[in-house]
């Protein structure tokens, strides 16, 4: 009797549930598109456009990336050969409008990137996913290095080593757009970004999205369910190099140069970086991970000699602490926020932030000294930090970083029990609260 | 009438050692049929040279007549046959919902489609929730496979076996490391799932055997030394002598004689 009960039972709860999750990405998306569409005009600066505008690329080269990542299991070292020979494929054909000799509005040249990573896919693609796992990795790091060496070989398609350049603003403006202006740019890319990120996010709900994570978690199993592993991850490739191509074709446009550098190693390693910070398990981490990377890369390096240091200890705290990236950080969250139970974790979270926060300024204050001392020295060695202004080469300033250090550390070590004690008190109610639910 | 499953003189070497040494086995359609025989006999092996998991050195297997000796797991699937493993082998990060739906996805043509959208694949749905509800994981529906009990995920196993509607299942130990209780609902299971099916189960326990089998093979150093009834195998000399005075009934305590 209580299984004839289930059997009517549940195909309507899984379409509540559906219909209830269909409204929340409605919202999701719409949010999403607001933010793209709001920011630039809280954001104004030329700086601040620029900086939108390699996020958008960043996000849609991350999520491609973490197409093979996260949800197929494949680790690769030469992303950046699709992205990359796609932006070449994407400035000749630019060039081309340019000389009229082909005819193409500026708005879809990120799809002769995407087609021309793709065809890369196929190509590259057919060698690299004859394998997987660590074999995968290395044929992958081998092939970005070859891409990358006949970058040189081949002057007339790469440019040498100066690159190819290009023109953006060519043919007819329609309805005034010329993509002169930097603004119009980003709204370019905003959208561009908004419909990859749409479509990777559905690509994750058909039958290839979810067959991938089955040879993710189960390469072998995958193979007696009727699946031929080789393909899907063949397939995943060409798909994820078509994405990787439409962020390239979106950097000949924002940059209007395209160089060795687009297919080379710092690139590859640079997404897989943002990929991890981010987070590889959801399908959002990466997008945290792209604007992240940006901010360090583009913001913190106008700021800074020492921002790659910066990235690579962020990296490394990541990795060791949070090894689901950012976004799994975010994601314990949420069981506490629908148990309305989040309030209990703040005033120990605020401890260990700005016991954390103590613990930053005495990073940065010992760093940006040694860099003064080390590699700055011939200038002088006064200088300013966050409005303060003082002599590197004297005692005071190191000491005000020493005394930094040991209040961050004490800090930390009194915060850092009271959030687990907090954590472990909160789960045992929830256990609670939901035992006595059934 | 072809067997469902036909082996002629397989054999199958690892370098110089032979392992299985020339097996001749005809299953009908419809038999539920057990391999049987101690440690080291090679019944996982003979399990992997039917599913494509190894390849035979020589010798033919058959599938409804069809050769199927050194094809690719994922051809013999699609030809009808499949295989459970004596380790557990799920998609350990997927739903156990999910898991039954990957395994359903194939059977129903839907291939390496991308242009399908899951949600709106209604029978693949449906297929998938008949199947957890066949298991008995109605409750556990959306519950990551890996955090599953052991038991559950021994149903699992025999889930995504049977969801993609293969005419043949084989079962490697289904109910290895089981307690008594679960062995029962794992048997009950088996029948269940396997009615009106071709069924080959590789077990260790007796009483698994004589209450499931129509007929049993019994394996010794990659040799078939004995196939026939659960009684004719009881009574069989051969058997017994292979089996070095051990025994092959139900309860131990009662298999003295």
């Amino acid at each position: 009797m209580k299984t004839t009960m289930q059997q009517s039972y549940e195909p309507a709860a899984a379409q509540g549930r559906h219909a209830h999750r269909q409204l929340a990405h409605y919202a999701i998306w719409s949010f999403t598109a607001l933010m793209m569409l709001v920011l630039p005009l809280c954001f104004s600066s030329r700086f601040a456009i620029a900086l939108l505008s390699q996020m958008g690329i960043a996000i849609i080269f991350a999520l491609s990336y973490n197409m093979l990542l996260g949800q197929s299991g494949m680790l690769s070292f030469g992303h950046a050969v699709y992205s990359g020979l796609g932006a070449f494929i994407a400035v000749h054909v630019l060039n081309g409008v340019g000389a009229g000799k082909v005819w193409l509005p500026v708005s879809l040249l990120p799809l002769v990137g995407g087609l021309g990573g793709a065809l890369f896919g196929v190509l590259f693609g057919y060698v690299t996913t004859k394998k997987a796992g660590t074999t995968f990795a290395m044929i992958t790091l081998g092939i970005g290095e070859m891409v990358y060496a006949s970058s040189l070989m081949f002057p007339d398609f790469f440019g040498g080593e100066g690159g190819i350049s290009t023109d953006r603003v060519v043919g007819h403006a329609v309805f005034g757009i010329t993509y002169g202006p930097e603004r119009q740019v980003y709204y370019l890319i905003a959208a561009w970004c908004l419909l990859s990120m749409i479509a990777m996010y559905a690509w994750t709900q058909t039958p290839l999205g979810r067959i991938a994570n089955a040879v993710r978690d189960n390469p072998e199993r995958a193979e007696f369910v009727g699946y031929d592993t080789q393909r899907v991850r063949y397939l995943v490739m060409i798909l994820s190099a078509f994405f990787a191509g439409i962020s390239g074709g979106l950097s000949v446009i924002n940059f209007e140069i395209v160089s060795a550098e687009n297919v080379g190693a710092v690139q590859s390693g640079g997404v897989l970086l943002a990929t991890f910070i981010g987070g590889s398990g959801f399908f959002f981490g990466p997008v945290i991970g792209a604007v992240l990377y940006v901010l360090f890369a583009v913001a913190l390096s106008s700021l800074t000699h020492a921002w790659l240091l910066y990235l690579g200890l962020f990296f490394v705290l990541i990795v060791m602490f949070v090894p689901g990236g950012v976004a799994s950080l975010l994601m314990k969250q949420v069981p506490l926020i629908a148990a309305r139970k989040l309030g209990r974790m703040l005033p120990s979270y605020a401890a260990a932030l700005s016991a954390g926060l103590i613990l930053l300024a005495a990073l940065i204050l010992s760093v940006e000294l040694i860099y003064k001392l080390q590699i700055d020295s011939d200038n002088g060695t006064t200088m300013t930090l966050a409005g303060f202004g003082f002599d590197a080469a004297s005692l005071k300033p190191w000491a005000v970083a020493a005394a930094l250090w040991l209040a961050g550390a004490l800090g930390w070590r009194t915060a850092l029990p009271r959030v687990h004690r907090a954590w472990d008190d909160v789960q045992a109610e929830m256990a609670e609260t939901a035992g006595g639910g059934v | 009438m072809t067997a469902a499953l036909e082996l002629s003189k397989v054999r199958k070497q690892f370098g110089k050692t032979e392992i299985i040494r020339g097996i001749n086995l005809s299953i009908a359609k419809g038999e539920r049929h057990a391999l049987i025989g101690p440690n080291g006999a090679g019944k996982s092996t003979t399990f992997n040279l039917i599913s494509g998991r190894s390849t035979p050195s020589s010798g033919s297997v058959k599938l409804n007549g069809t050769e199927i000796g050194g094809l690719k797991p994922f051809v013999i699937n699609r030809m009808g046959l499949s295989r459970s493993f004596q380790i557990t082998n799920i998609f350990h990060r997927l739903s156990v919902f999910e898991n039954l739906r990957c395994a359903v996805l194939w059977s129903l043509g839907y291939k390496y489609s991308f242009w399908h959208r899951l949600a709106r694949l209604h029978d693949a749905r449906q297929r998938a929730e008949e199947v957890l509800e066949l298991i008995g994981l109605q409750r556990q529906r959306d519950i990551q496979a890996s955090l599953l009990t052991y038991a559950e995920q021994r149903a699992l196993e025999i889930g995504i076996t049977i969801a993609g509607g293969a005419e043949v299942i084989l079962l490697d130990e289904p109910t290895a490391g089981m307690s008594h209780s679960e062995t029962d609902q794992a048997v009950e299971l088996i029948r269940n799932v396997t009615a009106g099916k071709t069924l080959v189960m590789v077990e260790h326990d007796m009483g698994v055997v004589f209450g499931l089998a129509d007929r049993i093979s019994v394996l010794v150093y990659g040799e078939v030394i004995a196939t026939g009834t659960p009684e004719a195998i009881r009574n069989d000399s051969k058997v017994k002598e292979a089996y070095l005075g051990g025994t092959l009934d139900e309860n131990p305590t009662e298999g003295a004689h």
